[in-house]
């Protein structure tokens, strides 16, 4: 260093080289970057906060939670009231994210390793707006569209598959149906069942989960694939062996980060979903389930005082859910990541 | 298994595109030696390297017209499939290139796991340490077959991915400057192996040390360019021996006595 320093005091004049200090711009950008930085940590915070704050009154009053939402019912508790929600806000996402990934999955590949070039690209740019359509637009299209139509799928399923599958089911605490069969029940028309809502949200997680996992799979590095290639693998297994691990911890994340916009996802449940609150695995049956997202969305406009604490009780473990789920995921990538 | 056969190369044209980048070659490389290809750098003797196993072809766009037999049988033939190609042609790169997902172990393996034959595990634990003795690297690693292989130092990847490309058992071994990105000592170490194991395969080196071409190699080609955008030519091909002390080409006595390049 004091080398080249000696040689630029040779070179330049003096006087730049001694005016001691950081630029102003320096540290004009600093500032700027380390208040942006600052800003997430505050932001999250206050909702943090916001969250916790405001529930308390129904924390405390769980024993007299005599507003509406109770509807008189004599065992009411906060628990019985966030529950069936957690249950139905979970199912509706794990749901969703086992119709999702195995799609995406082939899209990104097919984007990534088996369409033509500018197919690829065309189809990238397809995927990309599909991110780009408000949910409101996906639960119109659902609700009005989509629903009627899946209707004789759903009675060939329920007349088929109604007894599939047969493991016991549990829910802690609560209990739940003897049996976990997904397509039993007594599905009625209009079919807004959580099957409905669950093919919605899958098509809105979709967009995310392929757009990740499609720059995960062309990061490949390309001396890995053609390592396979000349030892004579074919394509699929040049996917397998090399792609495919190299993108696991890539694809975990994008898993995800699908599954935070599924477990938050609210307009389109609301539109779709005939709300019930049971902890029933029937998912063709109406009336049945309903997630915390939609829930406040569809009740807070009436709600105050306890009622609204309430709520605000539900949107906080919402909110702790997707957290849990980020921690797990950035746990996954970081146990999994690739060692290079 | 029957005398091994030349490979034949005729009127080899192969194409990036609509660029032509490697013009008319027709050659003879003979079986159980060493061939080594030098020239100056996009002269052509990578792309024509690949075309050995139609690894050439990968690149979106890229085509080879003419025929190379191997064996007697046209590898451009249009019912050949590249995949059966590519199991009897192996190929070593530039830069080791292990399996980063994989222990040693499963490295040397992945060939044989991919050509969809089932293995014993005896058999696997024979393959494995027949490969890594035939690569040289065995005593440095058979403590440790099952730790990553990308642990190992630079030298010892290039020699795992030897054992990984003649655990398939090839004819022909293509090597893209293998020692390009090692030390001396890994360098000695690898062209020490390429003299054992020209007793087994046919060798073809692509390499951009004319030392190391005239040590380790029995004939040798030199390709050179007319000037960017132009295509390459295979100039000129004798044995070792001779294009190192008498070229017939004017071109080759400039590039071997270190006029240009």
């Amino acid at each position: 260093m004091s080398t080249t320093d000696a040689a630029e005091e040779s070179s330049s004049s003096a006087s730049t080289l001694r005016r001691g200090g950081r630029r102003f711009g320096d540290s004009l950008f600093s500032v700027l970057s380390i208040g942006s930085g600052l800003l997430i940590f505050l932001t999250l915070a206050a909702v943090a906060i916001f969250l916790t704050n405001e529930s308390v009154p129904a924390l405390l009053a769980s024993e007299e939670l005599a507003g509406f939402l109770s509807n008189a019912e004599p065992d009411f508790s906060l628990i019985s009231y966030t529950a069936p929600y957690i249950f139905g806000t979970i199912l509706a996402a794990a749901l969703a994210l086992a119709m999702a990934i195995p799609v995406s999955l082939g899209i990104a590949l097919f984007i990534s390793h088996y369409a033509p070039r500018r197919m690829a690209a065309g189809l990238g740019y397809m995927i990309d707006l599909l991110a780009a359509v408000p949910s409101v637009v996906y639960g119109l299209w659902g609700g009005i569209w989509l629903v009627p139509k899946l209707e004789p799928l759903y009675t060939l399923l329920n007349e088929t598959l109604g007894t599939f599958p047969t493991w016991p089911g549990f829910v802690p605490w609560v209990g739940g149906e003897p049996v976990v069969a997904l397509f039993a029940g007594d599905p009625t028309a209009p079919m807004n069942n959580l099957a409905s809502a669950s093919i919605v949200l899958a098509v809105m997680v979709l967009p995310i989960i392929t757009a990740v996992s499609r720059e995960v799979f062309l990061q490949t590095p390309r001396l890995q694939e053609e390592a396979a290639l000349a030892l004579g693998a074919t394509r699929f297994e040049v996917v397998k062996t090399v792609v495919l691990p190299f993108g696991r911890s890539g694809v975990v994340a994008a898993s995800m980060l699908g599954l935070g916009r599924a477990l938050g996802e609210t307009m389109a449940v609301l539109m779709i979903l005939a709300p019930g609150a049971t902890f029933s695995f029937h998912i063709l049956e109406v009336g049945r389930h309903q997630s915390i997202a939609a829930n406040i969305a569809s009740r807070q406009a009436e709600a105050s005082g306890v009622d609204m604490s309430l709520l605000i009780f539900t949107g906080l473990v919402l909110f702790v859910l997707t957290f849990i789920i980020n921690a797990i995921a950035r746990w996954i990538v970081a146990r999994s990541g690739v060692k290079s | 298994m029957a005398a091994p056969q030349p490979i034949n190369v005729d009127s080899l044209n192969i194409y990036y595109g609509d660029f032509l980048a490697v013009e008319d070659v027709t050659v003879q490389i003979e079986p159980r030696s060493v061939t080594a290809l030098i020239g100056p750098s996009g002269c052509g003797k990578s792309t024509f390297l690949r075309t050995l196993n139609r690894m050439h072809e990968v690149i979106p766009g890229a085509y080879a017209e003419g025929t190379v037999e191997i064996d007697g049988e046209n590898i451009y033939h249009p019912k050949v499939d590249p995949v059966n190609v590519r199991r009897r042609v192996g190929m070593v790169f530039q830069k080791a290139n292990p399996f980063p997902t994989m222990s040693i172990r499963d490295n040397v393996l992945a060939g044989v796991k991919l050509n969809n034959r089932r293995i014993s595990k005896k058999d696997a634990d024979e393959l494995v340490e027949t490969s890594l003795k035939g690569a040289n690297l065995w005593e440095e690693v058979k403590d440790r077959l099952d730790k990553p292989g990308m642990g190992l130092s630079g030298g010892q990847q290039q020699r795992l991915c030897i054992a990984r490309t003649i655990a398939v058992r090839p004819e022909v071994v293509l090597m893209d400057e293998p020692c390009s990105a090692l030390d001396p000592i890994s360098t000695l170490a690898i062209e020490d192996l390429i003299h054992e194991l020209k007793e087994s395969y046919t060798i073809v080196i692509v390499t951009h040390n004319m030392q190391q071409a005239s040590r380790v190699s029995d004939r040798t080609g030199f390709f050179n360019i007319a000037g960017t955008g132009k295509p390459g030519h295979l100039i000129e091909f004798d044995d070792t021996q001779k294009m190192f002390t008498n070229p017939e080409n004017k071109q080759t006595e400039d590039y071997i006595s270190g006029r240009f390049g």
